[in-house]
């Protein structure tokens, strides 16, 4: 039987897609976005294989609360469409057991596994980290277009789809940036909704336990009141 | 009977006999809208809230003590009236003539009496030596028939916190009958029971009965006089919403009076209230703000509660708590809400008045709670940390719909259970013990009789459940005739007369015993099963410390693995228990829950298998040990679920810390995940929660800077406190735990 690859699990998360929801974190990640919160999921050797079964059994135990606020599954990762054909299966049989899917994703560019997992989300969360198509090669190491290409996908199977572009100061923090986001979501999206997210380190310990360079040491953390600011242009 | 004090009140069972829930289900009126139809406080309640709260400052710049009467033993007619502010008080009566001067009241233990007042720099007065010299106090009594074995495991730690020198508590006098009948006719009632006795066979069982029911009168006597002292003629019902208020109160100032209990607890009054409230807004007697002020007015009184205790007292309990838990909302049998307007006022006070750790609000939850009332004490929770949480959809099948929750989590039919708290057995110690023969693993001193002991080198989970199963019959034994011994001695020496008197005259009884170290336990036993544990020995062969390698499934992570074994351990310590015959026949209960007891059980403990130092904290009630809960905070709640609450009756009690961003972005999700959460979480049938909504960063802010947080309210075990009442090492314990959602 086929296994995936898993990091590790958050019992609740509140901020992953609609209500209180199981979090599953796979295991290895191809892009290097600076603001990465998982290092420690990036590499592709490690993590701990679980067949969908055991996943779907291990969700089940968090049906009650699932059910009373309207929640789920969500994985994240790593990127989890780098494991699509396994989690084509999860999101299957998910749905067979009555729980609510959510992939939060920086997307990859769109294949058959890919559109099976789609046929069983019901939410997608997904980045445009980087407008720029150079910038966003440069930063994130993939293409934009491939983002693009993912989202109309998501468009054209129904997929309620969130844009979650993460602000951060210096970087992505400036109204240009959140327009062009925005611009680009409505060239791919027949319906647009945008969360911003605001630029916190607390992953700065993850770096440091792992001996690596945390590239946006310097930087501040976002303030609440730039996300009320940007967030009222994008009404 | 008819009085016309119950003018426009619907006539039922509850005229012809003492039956307060019949009262309630015939006359309430559910609520099932939001909070909008609240009133802020009045000006007057700002000035009066404001001029306690001055003396609440002045108390703790004072070491925690305002004054001591030391002069004058606390009964129900010792203290002239006392006030804070006379003309403006809605809602009167005070312990003693003053606010915050605490009252002395041996009977439990003159010895604890005379530590308290030296603690606090001041003297117990001769008079009240000399009267003591002639009285036997629970404390003497309970000493006076002590085994050895008893007094060693007192000593070492196996048994803590027994209520054998203080007053017991978690008895809950039903204060509602003071307001609903007068006190006239309860004391006719008690004649007529009493009589209903004397001519029956009068056994043994029967005299001690007769003489608690000569108390019993006398005391309500004494309680009539109390309150005419105050200018208010309890003889008869209330007539109105003030009076119905200023009833119950007086019932529940009588019995702070009278006892020095750990836990006095206030019942679920808040429903019954309402019949009254609803009555006179109807009619326009009063409005909305003067109701609001009436339930303003009586928790200030509540805030103000308070009981002389020596220093070691508050460090098993910390934070000078009363445990005036008042239990709100819950579902009536017919299907119908209990959430009434008052539901709501009770909890408003919280903004009123300001977060506050007294009155121990407790929401009583059930899946089938108005949407609006769940949303609005999630609220409450999210913005005070002040509120807790308990199943009513697990309590209601055994208790009915009329019970309320002594101190933290014991649930009890008003005016019909009564229990006999029994304080914890630390469990982690038995492993210890048994390990090394019946011998404690700190002093080495036989505690237990001896006998086998493990003699390898690499503990093995079949020979430690084997020497479990040889001690834990002698620990059950041990602790059920300590309770046995200290409950004959309080009913005899320090005998709850005034709340007695407001419980049907045959109550049930609960004997609540409890268990300390439960995640430690199962921890260090999983350790031995899933892991390698060396054991390392002194010189003379005591087992002292343990070498662990490898890693081990622990408790708190929804793995069942390290869960079984909790429960398979819990289950087992209460069978013993059951084995073992209880006074006055009692029913055997168990609870898992510390108060802040963990910090000091920890103590005494010495190193264990699962890595714990000695001396290091345990974690608190049923909770898994800080930090070791690494899937989340669901996997967290799924392992505490499983506990069965059929088998701890008493209570299995569970703090959650949870840091605001973890349950949504914004405010309204926040409320609805936090609702959603309790609801999953109960709908496994788990019993308790205790909900903390902060940042450690805060906590860690308001122990070193305390005076940017004065009113900083925190639920630990079953309970709030102020957080600046917590000592230093007590406040590092509550940092150290986890918060949920914190990378």
């Amino acid at each position: 039987m086929r296994k995936g690859k898993i990091h590790s699990f958050q019992s609740l998360g509140a901020v992953d897609g609609p209500g209180v929801r199981l979090v599953i974190f796979m295991q290895g990640c191809p892009y290097r976005c600076p603001y990465c919160h998982n290092p420690d999921t990036r590499a592709f050797s490690g993590g701990t294989e679980y067949t969908a079964d055991e996943l779907v059994e291990k969700a089940l135990r968090y049906k009650t609360y699932f059910d009373s606020t309207g929640g789920g599954v969500t994985v994240s990762g790593g990127e989890p469409l780098c494991q699509a054909g396994f989690l084509a299966e999860l999101f299957e049989k998910l749905h067979d057991a009555g729980i609510n899917t959510a992939l939060d994703t920086a997307a990859i560019k769109p294949d058959e596994n890919v559109r099976r997992v789609l046929e069983n989300t019901d939410t997608v969360l997904c980045d445009i980290k980087f407008p720029d198509e150079k910038r966003y090669a440069e930063m994130v190491g993939a293409e934009r277009e491939n983002v693009l290409e993912f989202l109309k996908l998501c468009d054209r199977l129904g997929v309620p789809t969130v844009i979650r572009h993460v602000v951060v100061p210096g970087m992505t923090d400036t109204e240009e940036n959140v327009l062009e986001i925005k611009r680009l979501a409505d060239s791919v999206l027949s319906s647009v909704k945008i969360e911003l997210l605001p630029f916190k380190k607390l992953c700065e310990e993850k770096y440091k336990a792992m001996g690596i360079n945390f590239p946006l040491e310097g930087t501040p953390e976002c303030k609440d009141e730039t996300i009320e600011r940007l967030n009222r242009l994008i009404k | 009977m008819f009085s016309e004090n119950w003018n426009g009140f619907a006539a039922g069972r509850w005229q012809d006999e003492i039956d307060v829930r019949d009262f309630i289900q015939k006359n309430y009126t559910p609520y099932e809208g939001d909070e909008s139809f609240l009133s802020g406080p009045t000006e007057r309640t700002v000035k009066l809230r404001d001029k306690i709260f001055d003396l609440l400052t002045e108390e703790q710049r004072r070491g925690g003590v305002y004054d001591v009467d030391t002069e004058t033993v606390s009964t129900l007619t010792s203290h002239a009236p006392g006030y804070v502010d006379k003309d403006s008080e809605i809602i009167v009566g005070l312990q003693t003539d003053a606010p915050l001067r605490r009252a002395v009241n041996p009977f439990g233990g003159i010895k604890m009496t005379r530590k308290a007042c030296q603690a606090y720099g001041y003297t117990l007065s001769d008079k009240v030596e000399e009267a003591f010299k002639y009285r036997t106090t629970h404390n003497d009594g309970v000493f006076s028939v002590y085994s050895d074995e008893i007094r060693a495991a007192r000593h070492t730690g196996l048994i803590t916190g027994l209520p054998d020198a203080y007053g017991r508590g978690r008895i809950i006098g039903d204060y509602r009958r003071v307001a609903l009948y007068g006190i006239d006719r309860l004391i006719e009632e008690k004649k007529k029971d009493k009589k209903r006795i004397a001519d029956g066979a009068v056994s043994e069982k029967d005299i001690r009965l007769l003489e608690e029911l000569s108390m019993q009168i006398r005391s309500l006597e004494e309680l009539r006089e109390m309150a005419l002292t105050y200018g208010c003629d309890i003889s008869r019902p209330a007539a109105d919403s003030r009076e119905a208020v200023q009833w119950l109160y007086f019932g529940y100032l009588g019995a702070n009076k009278e006892q020095n209990g750990a836990a006095m607890s206030f019942g679920r009054n808040s429903t019954f209230l309402d019949i009254y409230f609803e009555r006179d807004l109807k009619s326009g007697k009063y409005t909305e703000a003067d109701i609001q002020e009436m339930v303003d007015d009586l928790v200030l009184k509540l805030r103000l509660a308070r009981h002389l205790r020596t220093p070691e007292y508050n460090d098993l309990f910390a934070g000078d708590p009363m445990w005036i838990t008042e239990s709100i909302g819950g579902m009536g049998e017919d299907g119908r809400t209990l959430v009434t307007k008052s539901s709501f006022r009770i909890l408003h006070t919280l903004y009123n008045l300001k977060p506050s750790a007294e009155p121990n609000l407790t929401v009583l939850w059930s899946e089938k709670l108005p949407a609006a009332f769940k949303r609005y004490t999630a609220k409450v929770s999210c913005d005070t940390d002040s509120i807790q949480y308990e199943n009513d959809d697990v309590m209601r099948p055994k208790f009915g719909d009329d019970y309320a929750i002594a101190c933290c989590v014991s649930a009890m039919r008003v005016g019909k259970d009564m229990q006999f708290f029994g304080a914890r057995a630390n469990l982690v110690k038995l492993l210890l013990l048994s390990l090394n023969g019946g011998r404690d693993e700190k002093s080495g001193m036989q505690v237990a009789p001896a006998g086998s002991r493990f003699e390898g080198e690499y503990l093995d989970y079949y020979s430690v459940m084997k020497l479990l199963d040889e001690y834990r019959p002698w620990l059950a034994r041990t602790y059920v005739k300590a309770l046995n011994m200290i409950h004959y001695m309080h009913d005899k020496y320090a005998y709850e007369k005034v709340e007695m008197a407001l419980h049907d005259t045959e109550v049930h009884r609960f004997m609540a015993f409890g268990i300390a170290g439960l995640s430690v336990l199962a921890d260090s036993l999983s350790a031995i099963k899933y892991a390698k544990v060396r054991v390392i020995r002194d010189e003379t062969g005591l087992i002292t410390d343990f070498e662990t390698t490898g890693d081990f499934p622990k408790y708190g992570n929804d793995d069942d693995r390290a869960d079984s074994i909790a429960v398979e351990q819990v289950e087992k310590f209460f069978s013993e228990l059951e084995k073992n015959p209880t006074y006055r026949d009692a029913e055997h209960t168990l609870s898992i829950l510390t108060i802040t007891s963990n910090v000091v059980y920890g103590k005494k403990t010495g190193n264990t298998p699962d890595g714990r130092r000695a001396g290091q904290p345990f974690a608190p009630g049923a909770n898994p040990m800080h930090g070791r809960d690494s899937n989340g905070a669901l996997a967290s709640l799924n392992s505490v679920s499983k506990l069965s609450y059929d088998v701890c009756k008493d209570g299995i009690s569970n703090t959650f810390c949870i840091v605001p961003y973890a349950l949504g972005h914004d405010e309204e999700t926040r409320f609805k995940n936090l609702a959603g959460i309790i609801d999953g979480y109960f709908a496994r049938k788990a019993q308790h929660l205790n909900v903390n909504v902060f940042n450690r960063e805060m906590l860690i802010d308001a122990s070193e800077h305390p005076e940017k947080y004065p009113n900083l309210t925190i639920r630990v075990s079953g309970y709030a406190v102020n957080f600046h009442k917590l000592s230093k090492e007590q406040q590092a314990e509550v940092i150290a735990r986890t918060f949920h959602g914190s990378m």
